[in-house]
């Protein structure tokens, strides 16, 4: 049982990463100009969504399978992506707002942003992957 | 990674037009993809690939437009520099039917065309034009015919202009000059005096003559020099500008010979220097930078910097147009012709004098507390730029180009420390009643950051030149050898280009993707019944009648109409038709086009039929009782008329569009205005606008908005529509024709100012700054398509754009830094054209040159549109608190950091004196003000105002000026064209100044008072006003009577002369006590305590509590 959770965790993590990746390519391209700022912010709005149930599903796992350490690691993350979802103003395209993505900084902080999450999500995999192979050996 | 290839890329699917970067011919042609995005993923290995060898940049000859037709053609195998043709004909010439096919712009040398370019214009039917109507071609028409064309150009045609040539080129020049205001220009040339009198003169000049054949002289404009031709310089000047250390002296004898001109290969340039079509701009200082003169003792050191010519001395070389030293230098020393030595040894001194002399006086300490009257008596000076004089003599107009700090702190931590924002406010399409015009097969550009060559590069020696904002070492071109204002050849640094700092080029095809579109209008008019009931239809009918001649534009101009209710009626207008056919389309859910081709039509050929049009409109709708009003599907409906050409949609808009998509709903709760702790709803409530705006920009259309209405409309979601797509809004509280006469008459000016304004299509405009600057924040009407990149599918002459910078990296090496706008756009005569700004500021490493250098009204327009930008994103009141907090905090600074010694009081540096006064007016201004009622519509319009406004009109709005107009004299007056101009005094803005036995005058900016005391002197009600009595004084008064009085006159002048200084008409109120609008007079008197704001002395009290706290 232990197992299957892992296993599920690290799957999700996976995709979390793939994410977080594509995230920070999309945004680099959009840096250097490779990509135009609306067919950028058009692709990257279609994953906020999924990024957030995918977290949401990760922490909601481990407080099911009650590991507090882990979930409350996980916590803040997922606050974070509902919070930004939820305060996005009614004017705009989404998270992501071509209009706005060249304004005061914002791609900057969205590079930061997704440069974290995927230092987060590297973390939690190793998490995931240790807690798993434990939980295998003790099986 | 070169940066080339994507500026065009960067379109929201819009036509790739490469400003910037990818100039490159090449680099071009990949962009198709992004003008189609959906369709053709974009690639970004292809354009990486098709990346030429570098001297496919130089290789201008094929993109010649036309085949040689004039006298320049004696030399087969020259490069034409001849204008694109304008008209119809012009899609038909071979540059146009070959600039499909992507290959036929390459050189031979690279003969291969890259594969991506087929495929671009299969999804692009609007790219072909010209005889046949666009309107006509499905979008999925195939591949079209042009395609398949192979290149037309004459293989003869093409020059490749190597270094390896084994003649010097010399070229050919012709001279188009325009009637200008110098009369000298067609004055008789005397024989040439050189103050250096070089005894080499009389050789070189000589082989010249044969020269003469080539030129061709547009007839009439100015007499063929008769005297000797121009004498040679045997001593160039060091190139560039005095800065740093990078100016060797060119060797003596790369000069010392002349290439005998004649005997090369010629290259024709045409420079044109005209006036810009017809000045609205009323009395500005015409655009006149000056030659940068290098000075030598004996010239005019003391002479104001360019641009003024009101009083220039008649024989001041250095006050003519940079154009025409070609004449001038026959009568006058030529400035050119001084020698290197001089500038870099005087200008040092020079600046160090202005340095002294200016600095004590913009640091001179101001206790505010104390001293009262700050303002000066006329309007406030920017700073100058503490550069050397020569430069500063060839920077950008302050008009045009104005930056908060003159200058420019070193790193970005002290740049926080001066607590100052910094950034650019630009006013890149104002109108400039004289402006050179560089017609030449290559434009200049650095090769790493694709800046156009400008008067702040340095030139290493003759064929070499370093850029000023990437520093990278470029070749210098060998046409851009040879200097055809002088007629030199070797002299690049004589050339326009590296002459003035703000400079307009026709450019080649390799800056078109497409064939310029034509001037193409859509007039979309809501006609509900309270549109109806608003009488707005006339006036815009009547006002389009008497414009549509005036209507900018070429043959090739297209006009269309829309209206809707609850329907959107289209207007058939085909030539043929003996009357205009009205087609409904009820179906708003999913809209379509009746008839796509004959909606619109060629202005010119179906004249008749708009004009019947426009007569029956208004009665057509007279019995109306539709009130629903469809605004979202109508703009659907425009915006797919346009999408294949591009082009302006006027939107004439009454009421909250109340169905379909867009459909909005009354978000302000009237009894909440004035009590609510914060304003909500200043975002708009939908994206729908948005969306269709980026839509919309990137298919080249801008909508502007005119919005007549008498109840709330949230402008704050229909904004958007222009906002992104660099259109315009107007907006007229309490539109009718008859309850507002007023309205009725400033919406009338408007319009026409409106109709026949330039314009500019298809524009992209690209801001490039030195290598460790960057923008971070833009401000105005576009869609920011890359860091630097703004997407303008409409420019005009009244919009404004600022932005704001941060250092990235430290300036420590650099003794000034380049800012430079490029605005690439057609014109409504089928031109491409790029007009290009560069501004030079000086760099500093001490907070107090950076105080010094603070120009306060650039600092407060860019605070007022962050705090624009803030109160969106986060409250009102955060914005107010942030305003308030940048006043305390950059005082703050002054008096910790820069004074030494510590005084009571509030002290500022004399710069920044106005500074809290105008924060005060800010916090005032009805974009900003809380506790009394403002409309929320009122609001946003203030609001967009701030941010799209060039900086002159909206400090005006921010702090208007008062004048006393009672007692006129012509003491000091301006004398413009033999019109005498009384100049009073600015007064302050309290009512403590209003006597009741004066007449005042305030001057908003969009609106003028004439406030009218009650003991008004006898007098001037009489002879100015024609009234008896102060009783007669009614209270709707809007003229002024012509009266055949001194006073009369002299009042009359003084506010035409206002008027004249903006593009808007002003609609003048003369207001006494009881008047209605007292109250907005009133408010404007922005140093009094009103219920709810502080008065001036009370908010210097809070900032000085602050500040010692």
């Amino acid at each position: 049982m232990e197992a299957a959770v892992f296993i599920l965790s690290l799957v999700d993590c996976c995709a979390l990463i793939f994410l977080a990746v594509y995230f920070i390519i999309t945004l680099s391209d959009l840096e250097c100009d490779y990509i135009n700022a609306r067919a950028c912010c058009s692709k990257l709005n279609r994953w906020v969504v999924p990024e957030l149930v995918g977290q949401a599903l990760a922490t909601v796992l481990m407080l099911v399978s009650l590991h507090w350490f882990v979930f409350l690691l996980n916590l803040p993350v997922a606050t974070w992506n509902v919070y930004r979802v939820w305060k996005v103003p009614m004017g705009n395209m989404g998270v992501f707002d071509p209009t706005e993505i060249h304004n005061r900084g914002q791609l900057k902080s969205h590079m930061k942003e997704s440069m974290i999450k995927l230092g987060f999500h590297l973390l939690c995999f190793f998490i995931y992957l240790y807690s798993m192979i434990l939980a295998l050996i003790n099986d | 990674m070169s940066s080339t290839d994507f500026s065009s890329q960067n379109g929201a699917g819009g036509p790739p037009y490469a400003n910037g970067p990818s100039q490159n011919p090449v680099a071009l042609q990949p962009p198709g993809p992004g003008y189609m995005a959906h369709q053709t993923p974009y690639n970004p290995m292809q354009a990486k690939g098709a990346m030429p060898p570098g001297p496919g940049l130089y290789n201008s000859g094929p993109y010649q437009p036309i085949p040689p037709v004039s006298s320049n053609q004696a030399l087969p195998g020259q490069p034409m520099l001849k204008r694109p043709p304008m008209g119809p004909q012009h899609s038909m010439t071979p540059p146009q039917s070959a600039s499909p096919g992507p290959g036929s712009r390459m050189p031979p040398a690279h003969a291969t065309p890259p594969p991506v370019s087929a495929n671009n214009y299969q999804h692009a039917p609007a790219w072909q034009y010209g005889g046949t109507p666009p309107m006509g071609a499905p979008p999925s028409m195939g591949a079209p015919p042009p395609m398949a064309v192979p290149p037309l150009r004459p293989v003869g045609n093409h020059i490749t202009s190597s270094p390896s040539l084994a003649t010097p080129q010399a070229t050919s020049a012709e001279y188009h000059t325009t009637p200008s205001v110098f009369p000298n220009a067609t004055q008789p040339l005397g024989p040439p005096t050189s103050l250096q009198g070089y005894t080499q003169q009389g050789s070189a000049p000589l082989p010249m003559n044969p020269m003469a054949a080539p030129h061709s002289y547009q007839p009439g404009m100015r007499a063929p020099y008769g005297g000797p031709p121009p004498s040679v310089r045997p001593t160039p000047p060091t190139a560039g500008p005095p800065m740093g250390n990078a100016t060797p002296p060119l060797g003596p004898k790369t000069d010392g010979h002349m290439p005998t001109p004649g005997n090369g290969a010629q290259v024709p340039n045409s420079f044109d220097h005209l006036e810009m079509g017809p000045t609205m701009a009323g009395p500005l200082p015409p655009q006149q930078p000056g030659p940068p003169t290098r000075h030598m003792g004996l010239s005019y050191p003391s002479l104001p910097p360019g641009y003024q010519n009101t009083s220039a001395p008649p024989n001041a070389a250095t006050m003519q147009h940079p154009m025409q030293p070609s004449t001038q230098p026959y009568t006058h020393p030529q400035p050119y012709q001084q020698p290197s030595a001089g500038p870099a040894q005087l200008s040092p001194s020079l600046s160090g004098l202005s340095l002294q002399s200016q600095t004590p006086e913009a640091l001179r300490v101001v206790n505010l507390l104390q001293e009262r009257s700050l303002l000066p008596p006329g309007p406030v000076t920017p700073p100058t730029p503490c550069l050397s004089q020569d430069l500063q003599k060839i920077n950008c107009h302050p008009e045009v180009f104005r930056s908060t700090l003159t200058s420019i702190p070193q790193t970005q931590s002290l740049l926080n420390k001066a607590k100052l924002p910094l950034g650019l406010l630009l006013h890149p399409f104002k109108d400039l009643s004289q402006l050179p015009v560089v017609t030449s097969s290559t434009i200049v550009r650095c090769r790493s950051c694709r800046t156009y060559i400008n008067p702040f590069v340095t030139f290493l020696d003759q064929r070499r030149w370093k850029c000023n904002l990437c520093y990278r070492v470029n070749d210098v071109p060998e046409e851009f050898m040879y200097n055809p204002v002088s007629r030199s050849y070797g002299e690049p640094h004589k050339r326009p280009e590296v002459q003035n700092a703000t400079l307009e080029f026709i450019a080649p095809s390799e800056y078109m993707l497409r064939p310029p579109q034509p001037a193409v209008y859509l007039i979309v008019l809501d006609v509900s019944h309270n549109a109806v009931e608003t009488g707005y239809l006339d006036v815009v009918c009547q006002s389009l009648l008497e414009n549509i001649n005036a209507l900018p534009g070429d043959s090739r101009t297209k006009i269309g109409f829309i209206t809707f209710d609850s329907t959107i009626h289209f207007y058939n207008l085909q030539e043929g038709l003996s009357q205009p056919q009205m087609l409904v389309v009820s179906d708003i859910e999913d809209i379509f086009l009746p008839t796509p081709d004959s909606l619109l039509v060629n202005l010119n050929e179906c004249k008749e039929l708009v004009q019947d049009l426009l007569k029956s409109l208004p009665q057509m709708f007279g019995k109306t009782m539709e009130t629903q009003c469809a605004l979202g599907p109508a703009l659907q409906a425009a915006f797919k008329l346009l999408s294949a050409t591009g082009g302006r949609v006027s939107v004439f808009q009454t009421q909250l569009p109340s169905l379909g998509v867009g459909a909005l709903k009354s978000r302000e709760d009237p009894n909440q205005r004035t009590s609510a702790k914060d304003i909500q709803h200043l975002s708009p409530a939908t994206d729908f606008y948005k969306k269709l705006a980026l839509d919309c920009s990137g298919q080249q259309v801008a909508v502007d908005l005119f919005l007549l209405s008498s109840q709330y409309c949230d402008l704050a979601s229909l904004g958007c529509i222009s906002r992104y797509s660099a259109g315009s809004v107007y907006y007229y509280p309490s539109y009718h024709q008859q309850h507002n006469p007023a309205g009725v008459e400033c919406f009338q000016k408007d319009l026409k100012r409106y109709l026949t304004r330039k314009i500019g299509f298809e524009a992209v405009m690209r801001i490039r700054c030195s290598k460790g600057l960057s923008i971070h924040t833009f401000h105005g009407n576009f869609f920011v398509r890359s860091t630097d990149l703004l997407s303008l599918p409409n420019v005009n002459p009244d919009a404004g754009f600022a932005v704001q910078m941060s250092i990235e990296e430290n300036l420590v090496d650099m003794q000034s830094v380049s800012f430079q706008a490029a605005l690439l756009y057609t014109s409504s005569k089928g031109e491409r054209r790029i007009r290009v700004h560069t501004m030079c500021l000086p760099v500093v490493n001490s907070l107090s040159d950076i105080f010094a250098g603070a120009d306060v009204q650039a600092i407060t327009c860019l605070l007022a549109s962050m705090a624009v930008d803030r109160s969106v994103t986060a409250s009102l009141s955060d914005a107010r608190d942030a305003m308030t907090n940048a006043s305390i905090d950059s005082l703050t600074s002054f008096r910790t950091s820069v004074l030494t010694i510590q005084q009571p009081g509030l002290l500022a540096p004399a710069c920044l004196r106005l500074f809290p006064l105008y924060i005060l007016a800010l916090l005032k201004q009805k974009a900003f003000r809380t506790g009394t009622s403002t409309r929320l519509d009122d609001r946003v319009f203030a609001m967009c105002q701030l941010k799209y406004q060039p900086l002159a009109y909206v400090m005006l709005m921010i702090h208007p000026a008062l004048y006393r107009v009672d007692d006129l004299t012509d003491e000091g007056a301006l004398n413009i064209s033999e019109r005498t101009i009384p100049q009073p005094r600015v007064q302050q803005l309290s009512v403590e100044k209003l006597s009741r036995d004066g007449a005042f005058l305030m001057d908003a900016g969009s609106v003028i008072y004439l406030w009218i005391g009650r003991n008004c002197n006898p007098n001037f009600l009489t002879q100015v006003l024609g009234l008896p009595n102060y009783a007669a004084v009614p209270l709707n008064m809007n003229m002024l009577p012509e009266l055949d009085t001194a006073e009369s006159q002299r009042t009359r002048a003084f506010v035409g002369w206002l008027r004249e200084q903006r593009p808007f008409f002003p609609i003048l109120h003369v207001i006494r006590d009881e008047s209605p609008l007292k109250a907005s007079f009133l408010q404007n008197m922005i140093e009094d305590r009103t219920e709810s704001a502080l008065s001036y002395y009370e908010f210097l009290l809070h900032v000085q509590q602050q500040i010692s706290k």
